[in-house]
């Protein structure tokens, strides 16, 4: 499946192994974050996601938390992540979408952060804690902008709400495994699967899912019934292990997970 | 670039002005829109209401004295001074009007799990309280740096049979264990209840927890009216989320004449970091599930606060204070930890109260504000709760004896 026509937007998946990669820029600092995002690419993710670290992420379990807290040590803001994504859009054609909580962006200037996201080559954002009720000015601005606007839906969510946050979605919607914060787990939620087939009454946008998937069973699981699986705090979790050689790690352990094949990084940690 | 976001959103429920919202992640807002169902259908329900009312008279010990400050009063040779003695609560604090309201509500909706986030230990506790109360299991989040200088408070929650866990992360007071009060709610939604200490958060808390506390200003209303026979020139109330202040405000909003004053933690000093007066040097932004005040730094990253008093370290406040803020309604300046102790002390030599150091707040305010009022004006202050738990930072901090 591919975005629609009309849109610039590069966010495509390949057939059942659509992956989208997120990482948390800054973390060990930007220049090291750039690397492992083309590596990611040159192993095959289809998009990635640039984490921009908050200081207050009540979404994240504790390997982003950690994460977050490192890069802000570094002083990464958006304007680092906008900075960053435009040097990667030179060398790659992944889909490229910031992932932020709103406060951040807010003090950025929503007219301004559209702005820059598109002259950096930005494909969308994701904004963790903007819902769909409050996002009208936000999707007036970004869609000025040609940018893509993911939403996310929850296990939780009622088919009502799937539908509005269905309709709100350009790129594809991202659907969240199971009820919690951001973690690996050991076992994919069963929720996942029947959220995805919830969703897809409402649209034909692709649908990654994420939370908690870490290694390549849950990636091939994933991938039975949804067009991509997001994978967040595994990658996070290698960074963090692999002082040094973060690149190659997540390089190695994203060949792992298109070829289904468990990685020497993921054994190693 | 201020807010410019937001601003032309259409005005929905759960908004102040431009305040308020709902900002969280998705997995939350059906139980949002639950319990925002849910407290409609109560707050029109005889029964509803008829228990909540019986069980603040029965246990929690309403009305609250509104108690005339003689010797303050004498003292300061201003205006005639009214304390509003919520420290005369179950539990000491006003905290326990809103844990009755909302656990009422969690029983409706069948959920037996209550979480709690606390900053000084007296929501902490009336939570654990109203738990004990109905036997629903508790859990409470509270800062290590907030359980180290609240130990009393601690200890009392797990007598009362509640689970304290400590947080720590970030600055290790209220706001962090607000984030992971809301890690928990988003991971167990379907089965637990969180009850969300002030007028903060996405809606319906802000309104819902007003509504709960509005009871003292209702109170203190007709209880001046009887007693003076006009109403006050001016209410005084500290504002850390700032429920104990719209509690007493908000039967006197449309009392224009009433002047309403909003009491912050003016900490140590006014740089970034000394402080928690969101008011001076803080910018409208979302923190935790809403749009108000925000200290923060150019980056929009959180910024750390400080003050003596736990109930008042807290780097947003209430969008209904916002509003009231920017419309002019309320006034809001600040105390520091100094003029907090000292008012403290004062109040415990010429009244024989020791008021907890959020209330001491207020009263600093008022011992600045009184002299400069004429002697026919009334001034009512609410203390809103008692000193026993600050008995150790006050030690710490007094030479006396």
């Amino acid at each position: 499946m591919s975005a629609t026509k009309e849109s610039k937007s590069r966010i495509r998946f390949t057939k059942n192994s659509g992956l989208v990669v997120y990482v948390t820029c800054g973390d060990p600092n930007i220049a090291t974050t750039r690397e492992i995002i083309l590596a990611a690419c040159r192993a095959g993710a289809d998009v990635i996601e640039l984490g921009v670290p908050f200081s207050d992420p009540v979404a994240d379990g504790p390997v982003i938390q950690r994460a977050s807290e490192r890069a802000l040590k570094n002083g990464t803001s958006l304007e680092d992540v906008l900075r960053l994504a435009s040097e990667v859009r030179k060398e790659t054609d992944a889909g490229l979408i910031v992932f932020s909580y709103l406060n951040p962006v807010l003090r950025f200037g929503l007219e301004r952060f559209c702005g820059e996201a598109a002259k950096a080559g930005v494909d969308g954002a994701l904004i963790t804690d903007l819902t769909v009720e409050e996002a009208g000015e936000y999707r007036r601005l970004m869609a000025a902008h040609d940018l893509d606007t993911v939403f996310l839906a929850a296990p939780t969510s009622p088919d009502q709400r799937l539908k509005a946050i269905s309709q709100a979605c350009k790129g594809f919607v991202y659907a969240v495994s199971r009820t919690g914060i951001t973690g690996a787990q050991k076992q994919l939620a069963a929720d996942a699967q029947d959220l995805v087939k919830r969703i897809r009454k409402f649209t034909r946008l692709p649908v990654a899912v994420g939370f908690g998937i870490g290694n390549p069973e849950q990636f091939a699981q994933v991938g039975k019934f949804a067009d991509a699986a997001a994978v967040g705090s595994a990658i996070v979790q290698l960074i963090e292990q692999n002082p040094g050689r973060e690149a190659q790690a997540v390089a190695s352990f994203v060949r792992s997970l298109k070829s289904g094949v468990s990685s020497a990084a993921t054994s190693q940690s | 670039m201020r807010s410019s976001a937001l601003k032309k959103e259409k005005a929905v429920a759960g908004r102040f002005g431009l305040y308020g919202g709902r900002y969280v992640p998705e997995t939350l807002m059906a139980a949002l829109e639950e319990l925002e169902r849910e407290y409609t259908k109560a707050r029109k329900d005889k029964k509803f209401r008829q228990e909540f009312e019986r069980l603040l008279k029965e246990y929690a010990g309403r009305p609250t004295a509104l108690f005339h400050a003689r010797r303050l009063t004498k003292e300061l040779g201003g205006a005639k001074i009214y304390l509003k003695r919520e420290d005369l609560l179950h539990t000491g604090a006003h905290k326990i009007n809103n844990c009755l309201g909302q656990a009422l509500l969690a029983m409706r909706m069948k959920k037996k799990r209550i979480i709690a986030e606390t900053g000084a230990g007296q929501h902490g506790v009336a939570t654990a309280t109203v738990c004990a109360l109905f036997g629903l299991q508790c859990v409470v989040y509270m800062g290590t740096e907030d359980m180290r200088r609240q130990e009393l408070n601690v200890f009392r929650m797990r007598l009362l049979g509640a689970e304290v866990r400590g947080v720590e992360s970030g600055s290790r007071t209220l706001k962090d264990a607000i984030n992971e009060a809301m890690r928990d709610w988003v991971t167990n939604v379907r089965d637990t209840h969180y009850l969300l200490g002030s007028v903060l958060g996405a809606h319906p808390y802000p309104t819902m927890v007003r509504d709960f506390h509005s009871v003292i200003g209702r109170e203190a209303r007709a209880q001046i009216l009887k007693a003076e026979g006009k109403l006050p020139a001016a209410i005084i109330a500290c504002v850390g989320g700032g429920s104990n202040a719209i509690g007493i405000f908000h039967e006197f909003l449309n009392d224009k004449r009433v002047k309403l004053i909003g009491v912050e933690a003016g900490g140590r000093g006014s740089g970034l970091g000394e402080h928690a007066a969101r008011f001076q040097g803080g910018l409208p932004g979302v923190l935790q599930g809403t749009f108000s005040y925000v200290l923060q730094d150019a980056h929009g990253q959180i910024a750390l606060t400080h003050s003596i008093s736990a109930g008042l370290d807290y780097p947003s406040i209430g969008p209904e204070h916002a509003a009231l803020a920017d419309s002019k309604r309320a006034e809001y300046v600040a105390a520091s930890d100094a003029e907090a102790l000292e008012a403290c002390t004062r109040l415990a030599r010429t009244e024989g109260i020791i008021p907890a150091l959020e209330s001491s707040h207020a009263v600093a305010e008022c011992i600045k504000r009184a002299p400069k009022m004429k002697k026919s004006d009334v001034v009512i202050v609410n203390i809103s709760g008692r000193g026993d738990k600050d008995i150790g930072i006050l030690r710490e901090n007094l030479k006396i004896g």
